[in-house]
């Protein structure tokens, strides 16, 4: 046993430095599309190969909705393209439920306790949240705990489209939990339904179900930019934007 | 196993033998080059020709997909063989009308939960199977609307069926102190939506009834009618920690009926991004394990390596899960030669730290007092249910899909296929080691002899036609059908994953053992619900 305590010692810390300091790590995020302006012809054909109608213009300004990317690059790698692209993770974002009568008060400042639910989530959005638990991440050390049931959890973690099947799971959850209570959804598919919903068997994100609060955006979002949505989940850090509005290019 | 047979004369045979069997019921097409055959039979004895292929020449079961096409419905069951056997398709067609087909689950037994899936999704009715039912759809969805139906309209929302509350699932365990517990849909502190219902006694779980597809997002469906490029994301994004392999698999079937040429530099592309996303699927697996027995120090010491990949693969494609990669015709970005330098040498470093903690588990007795003997999977199992990839490698059931179909280039290149064969925990984990070992193997055989070019073509054509594309996932075989129409839309998207395939077969491992075994049973199977559900 004792080889294991030195093997843990050796490897020192690895831990982030965020949110005391930015990470400026490669690798940490695959970033999002930002706002361009562009020729008419970029501007069509841009709109025109979004899989999913994330981005909008008006005139030749382009603008994109993170509700909906799903980070398929094709904005990004077709022929010159104007997109700009921004590598942070700093994504979080309220959302028009999250208001004055929501919310968890400044008693849950320090420390709040999670509980996860998978509504049909790919896979990735659960490994990224799996990292918080883990060396390079480490939510521990900020206060935040996962728990495995909802009767002690302040805030709902929700990563899917949320499937039909578990409707009635997620909703018993939300309903279990005692007030105040948070939900934050995490990953394209949570906001907007993603690439799977609406349709027969999805719905088009948690916010049909039950009300969001925070928003993470991402396919998947990294686990740096859900640690920034638990952060403003508790008013540590302040909102994101989920449509980009700046103009690059 | 039974030996591999001798590849070209029994292929050639093949014809002549089911010819003489079966007399003007079968009717047989083999493509010689490309290794697949046609068998086109008659329902009377498709039974007798799958378990002729099954039991007499040692192929294993694929996948069976069901067409509901205009004037009749194809039934197509898929085997492939060990190696240089190739594939065989054994088909046979029934009018629109026909409800009910004969089963074949009671011969080969890996069947069964695609005729169970499909008589949810098409309402056929697989005479003699026994546990017909509630299976992919739960009770709330209403009896007799079938959602792979060609006539189902997946805009129009449906009423939910009334639930009775009374319900309990049947038990079956009747003895003093019996009891069951469920765990899931929502467990643990991460983990996926699943269902266990487990009987016990006390301590020893003696029958697991898995309640799955929760997680049904309808991905065979919602395929249909969308352009290929648009399935392609489907496919990359239903499991997304396998996303590579499942998106390659639909790639080349594609690639495959419209005869699109992939540039020799992206076939070698791909096996080193398909290999880098195993290597960080077996690591995150191994973390699982050690988390499994609450072994912390270790638990990290893989995490440290699984995050230092997801970092590495973000750096070279900008995806830390390697999305948007596949195109059709090869990849959307080339990897410079420095930045596959960089690859290597990193790789190189993760190797000495996972050897390191290889040795420390391999030595750290109460961690192998948990997986040794524990959840065992005999050969015979591994073979009747199907199962595949590192799982059934462990029972030494060695059917690698790079090694027995070769594609992309792997045929070039030189690297084993571990096996054990005790079948347990400790088994399973091993195999996952040398495996993650092989993965970097290759990608520094591929990395030193890169060939020059472009990634990709510039311009192609979507032809219509059906085709199989296979790959061997992180974890185990994968088949991609596909029916592309004149219009270069989908007509019909089957997928088959290996989670589908070794689920079915969790059960052999984690009944008959201690209560406190079972989430370190789930661990070394190393399963992903997403996959499994689609
Ligand atoms: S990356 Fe996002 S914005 Fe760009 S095309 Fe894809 S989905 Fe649309």
């Amino acid at each position: 046993m004792s080889k294991w305590v030195i093997k843990g010692l050796r490897t020192g810390i690895k831990t982030t430095q965020y949110p005391r300091k930015m990470e400026t790590a490669s690798g940490v995020s695959p970033g999002l599309p930002t706002a361009a302006k562009g020729t008419e012809k970029e501007v069509q054909e841009l709109v025109f190969n979004c899989p999913t109608g994330a981005i909008e213009r008006s005139g030749n300004q382009l603008t994109v909705d993170y509700n909906y990317c799903i980070h398929c690059f094709r904005c990004k790698r077709g022929s010159q393209s104007p997109m700009g692209w921004d590598y942070g993770y700093e994504w979080a974002a309220n959302t028009k439920d999250s208001g004055a009568n929501r919310g968890l008060g400044s008693a849950f400042n320090r420390s709040i306790n999670i509980r996860f639910v998978d509504g049909g989530a790919c896979g990735a959005c659960i490994s990224e949240i799996e990292q918080l638990n883990k060396p390079y991440y480490n939510m521990h050390r900020l206060g935040f705990f996962a728990t495995p049931t909802p009767r002690e959890a302040d805030v709902l973690l929700v990563a899917g489209p949320v499937t039909d099947h578990m409707r009635l799971p997620l909703k018993k959850a939300y309903d279990a939990m005692p007030t105040p209570k948070l939900v934050m959804a995490v990953g394209a598919c949570a906001l907007s339904g993603g690439i799977f919903g609406p349709s027969f068997m999805s719905d088009a994100g948690v916010s049909e179900l039950i009300p969001v609060d925070v928003a993470v955006p991402g396919c998947p979002p990294p686990p740096l930019a859900i640690i920034h949505g638990l952060l403003l989940a508790v008013k540590r850090k302040s909102s994101a934007l989920l449509t980009s509005s700046e103009v690059r290019g | 196993m039974v030996q591999s047979l001798n590849k070209a004369t029994e292929w050639l045979n093949l014809s002549e033998i089911s010819a003489n069997r079966w007399p003007g019921k079968i009717k047989v097409r083999c493509k010689q080059d490309r290794f697949i055959c046609h068998m086109e039979c008659d329902k009377s004895i498709v039974a007798d020709v799958c378990n002729w292929l099954f039991s007499e020449l040692d192929y294993s079961f694929a996948s069976l997909v069901v067409e509901d096409l205009a004037s009749e419905q194809l039934l197509t069951y898929i085997f492939y063989g060990g190696f240089g056997n190739g594939l065989i398709c054994v088909s046979y067609r029934i009018s629109n009308s026909t409800t009910t087909v004969p089963s074949i689950s009671n011969l080969i037994h890996a069947v069964d939960w695609h005729e169970r899936e499909i008589e949810d999704l098409f309402g056929l009715v697989f005479e003699g199977h026994p546990r017909l039912g509630d299976f992919v759809l739960h009770e709330e969805w209403p009896e007799g609307i079938n959602p792979m139906r060609a006539d189902f309209d997946p805009s129009n929302p449906y009423i939910h069926r009334e639930v009775d509350p009374d319900w309990r699932p049947l038990r079956i365990v009747q003895s003093p102190g019996a009891f069951m517990m469920p765990i899931g849909p929502v467990y643990s502190d991460f983990a996926e939506s699943a269902h266990f219902l487990l009987e016990t006694v006390g301590e020893d779980v003696i029958r697991i009834i898995p309640r799955f597809f929760y997680k049904y997002r309808g991905i065979e469906k919602i395929a249909e009618g969308n352009a290929v490029e648009h399935v392609i994301l489907l496919a990359e994004r239903f499991s997304g920690t396998s996303a590579f392999a499942h998106s390659l698999a639909l790639c080349k079937a594609v690639e495959n009926i419209s005869g699109i040429e992939v540039p020799p530099r992206a076939k070698a592309l791909r096996i080193v991004l398909a290999e880098l996303e195993r290597l960080r699927h077996h690591i995150g697996a191994i973390a699982g394990i050690c988390s499994s027995t609450a072994f912390a120090v270790a638990t990290s010491q893989a995490s440290i390596l699984e995050e230092e990949l997801l970092r590495l693969s973000g750096v070279l494609t900008g995806h830390r899960y390697l999305f948007g990669l596949n195109i059709l015709s090869g990849l959307s970005i080339d990897l410079a030669d420095d930045a596959i330098g960089m690859l290597a040498k990193n790789l190189r470093g993760l190797m000495v730290e996972l050897n390191k903690l290889k040795k420390l588990l391999y030595f750290s007795s109460s961690f192998l007092d948990r997986l040794e003997e524990v959840g065992a999977v005999s050969l015979e199992d591994a073979v009747s249910h199907g199962l595949v990839g590192p799982v059934a490698r462990a029972s030494g059931l060695l059917r690698d899909i790079r090694k027995v179909l070769p594609y992309s280039g792997y045929e070039k290149l030189d690297f084993t296929v571990p096996g054990e064969e005790e079948g347990d925990g400790y088994a399973r984990l091993r195999v996952l080691f040398a495996e993650a070992e092989q993965s970097v193997n290759i990608i520094n055989q591929v990395a030193s002899s890169l060939p020059p070019g472009s990634v990709n073509a510039k311009s192609f054509r979507i032809a219509p036609g059906e085709a199989l594309g296979w790959v061997e996932a992180p974890r185990g075989a994968s088949f991609h059908w596909i029916r592309v129409g004149e219009d270069g839309r989908v007509l019909r998207y089957r997928l088959t994953t290996p989670s589908f395939s070794n689920w079915h077969g969790f059960h052999l491992a984690a009944e008959n053992f201690a209560f406190q075994d079972f989430p370190i049973i789930m661990a070394t199977f190393g399963l992903s619900n997403a996959e499994s559900d689609r």
